[in-house]
């Protein structure tokens, strides 16, 4: 799946409020005084192995350079942070970080780390490690993918060491859900990467080639081997800190390998072939092949309802003056009338859309927020049903007229005529493109569909602002509106409807500014919620993007694995991968 | 029957029937449930719900040539029955509707691409090869140029200065000129040997001896004998660009949804789910068996043809 270039994917989220930023988490019973985690998952058997397949081969195994999802979801099996979401739950809980505790005004947070915890290679994790961890993420001359959501307030996060075991985070200024900002921000070990980072060569270093020994993290598992082209595979990582209910060291498998698989049908086929055990997010067409066969080949499907992704419809509502488009320009006259948008929104058969495109495994969406996000979807929004007439009525009022032979024109008599730019490589965009085009005929509208490579699509987007109408997708990363922050504010570089507007050009952006704003430093949820929930209902009222279908999140696993909770949130299957087990 | 597709195909490319997606193909009947002849042909649209076949019907509105609009269908059923005799795509739309359509601009496109990248080819082989010496140095390393230049990212580029929506006619023309421009570099190696023997032959030596002019030459001795590899490059080429288009589609410079063409009708087996589940899409693959075997069968009689000519 394509994402857009957001900065959500670890970004942070949602709420958590006071009260559980202070919770403390159940300490084992110490044993040489190491203070390991305890999993409230059923107990499994230790052993085996499983198999998974990658989309392509990872760039790299730096946690701080990681930018692709491949490296990223490797990555996420060898290193830890200090605080982590929940995927299940989709809230916080207490990872490296034993505990912490935030100043009343929001901005201070001192966490105690987990005692005795020690890196795959044996050696202790200490405050320094910490310490040296965010020096390296806000180091501007490493361009780390991270370092923007640790700049809060227009300053980067500062951080003190306590005592050994102690760290101090102050923010700039308060910051809702600020422990969401930890999430996948793996720890790093001084005493291998030091060297490097004095000599600046860090961008060379926990490269494909760097040798298994030089690999130290706080993860499941740890680097065994990697066969260019091939595969990667992790093994055991003996010195992890989290531990099963009968005080078994967890994870329970012994090896981990990832297969480089390069394309979506080719994982299907090799899931289904049995080469491999998980298979993490797949189309709804392919979940229809392989459901025939689930009883006789020994794997379960899951469809975990809808994702957080949502598709949508939007038009160009660029400031064009400075551009040589007039053609764009003379039919943004229709664009920005709020009525037109809302014809287009009720002449859309999103049923057919959920039927035809995902085979029914998706959700209609009138609202930017999923019911897959349970914490901050406002039910209030209303979901009205496919209605022409009232589409009809609405672009009359708007002082469109039909002619004769049911083609529609504006009030100077213009034909209405735009073309939908979709990203050719993404089958499901252009399937909905097709069938708004079919929906929007009966209105006498007549539409184009422009598909182009994905790269084309984007520079169109944000750069030239050469396009009329788009289907895009967002929505992969974190479940809390502050992970959308950059969507949403009118100043966003993914405000993709009109980016980076110096001043917001309607009211109805201005006050989504300002709720977002307010949100983002008001630290309680139910507050938050409000102000969130009024954003939906402005978004779904005045409809900068018209939302169409979020797809459900699919993915199978063979009979065989024990503790399988695939969840909604990144990465799907291998967020509890301590956890599995062989049956 | 192509060029009439409007009028052998029951439906418009575009019409959608939401409510049957990657239906298979209707079964022509004579015989009812219960055993029944009718000389009348007949489908089940539902699995007990019998709808005659009418022949000569009216139905969604075309154009023949591009010029006049007729109703008339060769044969459909009554509304709101639907008959797809090759079954439906994802979006309910009839296959055997899109794959008429499609050939107007897969057959057309195909062939005149070829023939214009196997003419430039003629031009420029012919040249380097009957001259020579720095004109042949010259033109064909530019043709190795060409062969090495990566044009996915030029059509990139071409396609950024486009405008946004092209229209019909102009993304033909668009991809006639693209793909035989493109293509010219390797039929000009071919031919541009081929006339280097033929211009060392004894007769064509005995006739510039005579006092010929090199067009003479060039047109009564040298090109006659590349006719054999001009044919069979055009049959070789016409396939292949048929396919070439649906690789400019997905750069945005071939057809777009909802009009079809067979490269288009063909890429959607590339899907697993597709390949595996419905057959009957295949079937469009299958028709153009027999078409591109006409093709070679055609450039195959020409050949002999000219030969028996030339002797």
């Amino acid at each position: 799946m394509e994402s857009f270039p957001l900065r959500q994917r670890l970004a942070a989220v949602v709420f958590v409020a006071l009260a559980c930023a202070l919770c403390c988490v159940r300490a084992t019973p110490a044993q040489s005084g190491e203070d390991r985690m305890v999993t409230t998952a059923a107990p499994g058997h230790s052993g085996g192995r499983i198999v998974v397949a990658l989309r392509s081969e990872p760039k790299t195994l730096n946690p701080v350079l990681a930018q692709d999802a491949p490296s990223r979801d490797v990555i996420r099996c060898m290193t830890a942070d200090l605080i982590h979401i929940n995927r299940e739950t989709q809230k916080t809980e207490p990872a490296l970080a034993k505990s912490w505790r935030v100043s009343r005004d929001g901005r201070q947070y001192t966490i105690r780390l987990r005692q005795g915890v020690r890196f795959s290679d044996g050696q202790a994790l200490t405050a320094d490690d910490v310490v040296f961890s965010f020096q390296v993420y806000l180091d501007e001359k490493i361009h780390s993918p991270q370092r923007d959501l640790l700049v809060v307030g227009g300053k980067p996060l500062a951080v003190e060491k306590i005592d050994a075991e102690t760290v101090r985070f102050e923010l700039a200024q308060p910051y809702a859900a600020a422990e969401r900002l930890f999430d996948s921000l793996a720890i790093l070990p001084k005493h291998l990467l030091e060297n490097s980072y004095r000599d600046g060569t860090f961008s060379q270093s926990w490269s494909l080639s760097t040798s298994p020994a030089q690999f130290a993290g706080l993860g499941p598992f740890r680097l065994k081997h990697y066969v260019p082209g091939e595969r990667i595979t992790l093994e055991r990582n003996p010195y992890y800190w989290k531990e099963d209910q009968k005080g078994n060291r967890l994870p329970y498998l012994d090896e981990i390998s990832f297969l480089f698989v390069p394309s979506e049908d080719a994982q299907v086929i090799r899931f289904q072939a049995g080469d491999t055990d998980i298979l993490s997010r797949f189309s709804a067409e392919n979940y229809s092949v392989l459901d025939k066969q689930q009883a006789t080949r020994g794997y379960k499907l899951y469809d975990l309802g809808p994702s957080l992704e949502y598709n949508f419809l939007f038009f160009n509502l660029n400031d064009l003056s400075s551009k040589s488009l007039p053609e764009i320009a003379k039919k943004q006259a229709w664009f920005q009338d709020v009525r037109f948008r809302q014809a287009i929104s009720a002449a859309l058969d999103r049923d057919a859309i959920v039927r035809l495109v995902y085979n029914g495994r998706a959700t209609p969406l009138w609202g930017h927020v999923t019911p897959g996000n349970k914490l901050w979807v406002d039910d209030k929004i209303a979901h009205p049903g496919r209605s022409v007439e009232s589409a009809r009525s609405l672009l009359k009022a708007a002082g469109f007229s039909a002619k004769s032979d049911g083609s529609l024109v504006d009030s100077h008599g213009n034909p209405v005529e735009f073309s939908i730019l979709t990203s050719s490589s993404n089958a499901q965009r252009v399937k909905m493109a097709t069938l708004i085009q079919d929906d929007l005929k009966q209105l006498g509208m007549n539409v184009h569909i422009v598909s182009l490579e994905f790269r084309a699509v984007v520079d169109r987007l944000l750069n030239t602002n050469d396009f009329e109408a788009a289907i895009m997708g967002l929505g992969g990363g974190d479940a809390d509106p502050n992970s959308e922050m950059n969507v949403w504010l009118s100043s966003g570089g993914t405000h993709l409807w009109h980016a980076n507007q110096g001043q917001p050009a309607t009211p109805w952006e201005a006050e989504i500014d300002r709720l977002m704003q307010q949100q983002l430093v008001t630290l309680d949820y139910a507050k938050r919620k409000r102000l969130y929930d009024r954003v939906q209902e402005i978004v779904a009222e005045d409809l900068p993007v018209i939302c169409l279908a979020s797809p459900n999140i699919l993915v199978g696993a063979k009979d065989r694995i024990g503790n399988f909770q695939p969840a909604i949130l990144d990465p799907y299957a291998l967020w509890n991968i301590e956890q599995l087990y062989i049956h | 029957m192509i060029l009439f597709a409007g009028f052998f195909a029951p439906y418009d490319y575009a019409t959608q029937d939401r409510e049957s997606p990657f239906a298979a193909p209707a079964r022509i009947r004579f015989m009812d449930q219960r055993g029944h002849f009718h000389l009348r042909p007949f489908v089940y649209a539902s699995s007990n719900h019998a709808v005659n076949m009418q022949f000569f019907v009216s139905g969604d509105s075309y154009k023949i040539a591009g010029l006049f609009a007729a109703r008339a269908h060769l044969f459909g059923v009554a509304n709101p029955g639907r008959v797809y005799l090759l079954g439906t795509d994802g979006y309910g739309r009839d296959q055997l509707s899109r794959f008429l359509y499609g050939g107007q601009i897969s057959l057309l496109a195909g062939l005149l691409a070829a023939g214009l990248s196997v003419s430039l080819g003629i031009f420029v082989g012919a040249i380097s090869g009957f001259y020579g010496g720095w004109i042949d140095e010259v033109l064909m390393r530019g043709g190795e140029l060409f062969l090495a230049l990566p044009w996915l990212y030029l059509l990139f580029a071409v396609r950024a200065a486009l405008p946004l929506h092209i229209a019909g006619w102009q993304v033909f023309l668009l991809l006639v000129v693209v793909i035989g421009a493109i293509g010219w570099a390797r039929p000009a190696r071919l031919i541009r040997g081929v006339v280097l023997s033929a211009k060392e032959r004894n007769f064509v030596v005995a006739a510039r001896g005579f006092g010929a002019s090199d067009l003479y030459l060039l047109r009564r001795h040298v090109l006659p004998q590349t006719y054999g590899i001009v044919l069979t490059q055009m049959a070789l080429l016409i396939p292949q660009y048929v396919l070439a288009e649906v690789t400019l589609t997905f750069l945005g410079l071939g057809v777009t949804e909802p009009m079809p063409s067979w490269g288009s009708l063909l890429s959607s087996l590339q899907q697993y789910y597709v390949l595996s589940s419905y057959w009957w899409m295949f079937l469009p693959a299958l028709l153009l068996i027999p078409v591109f075997l006409a093709y070679y069968a055609a450039a195959d009689a020409l050949q002999e043809r000219w030969k028996s000519v030339s002797l």
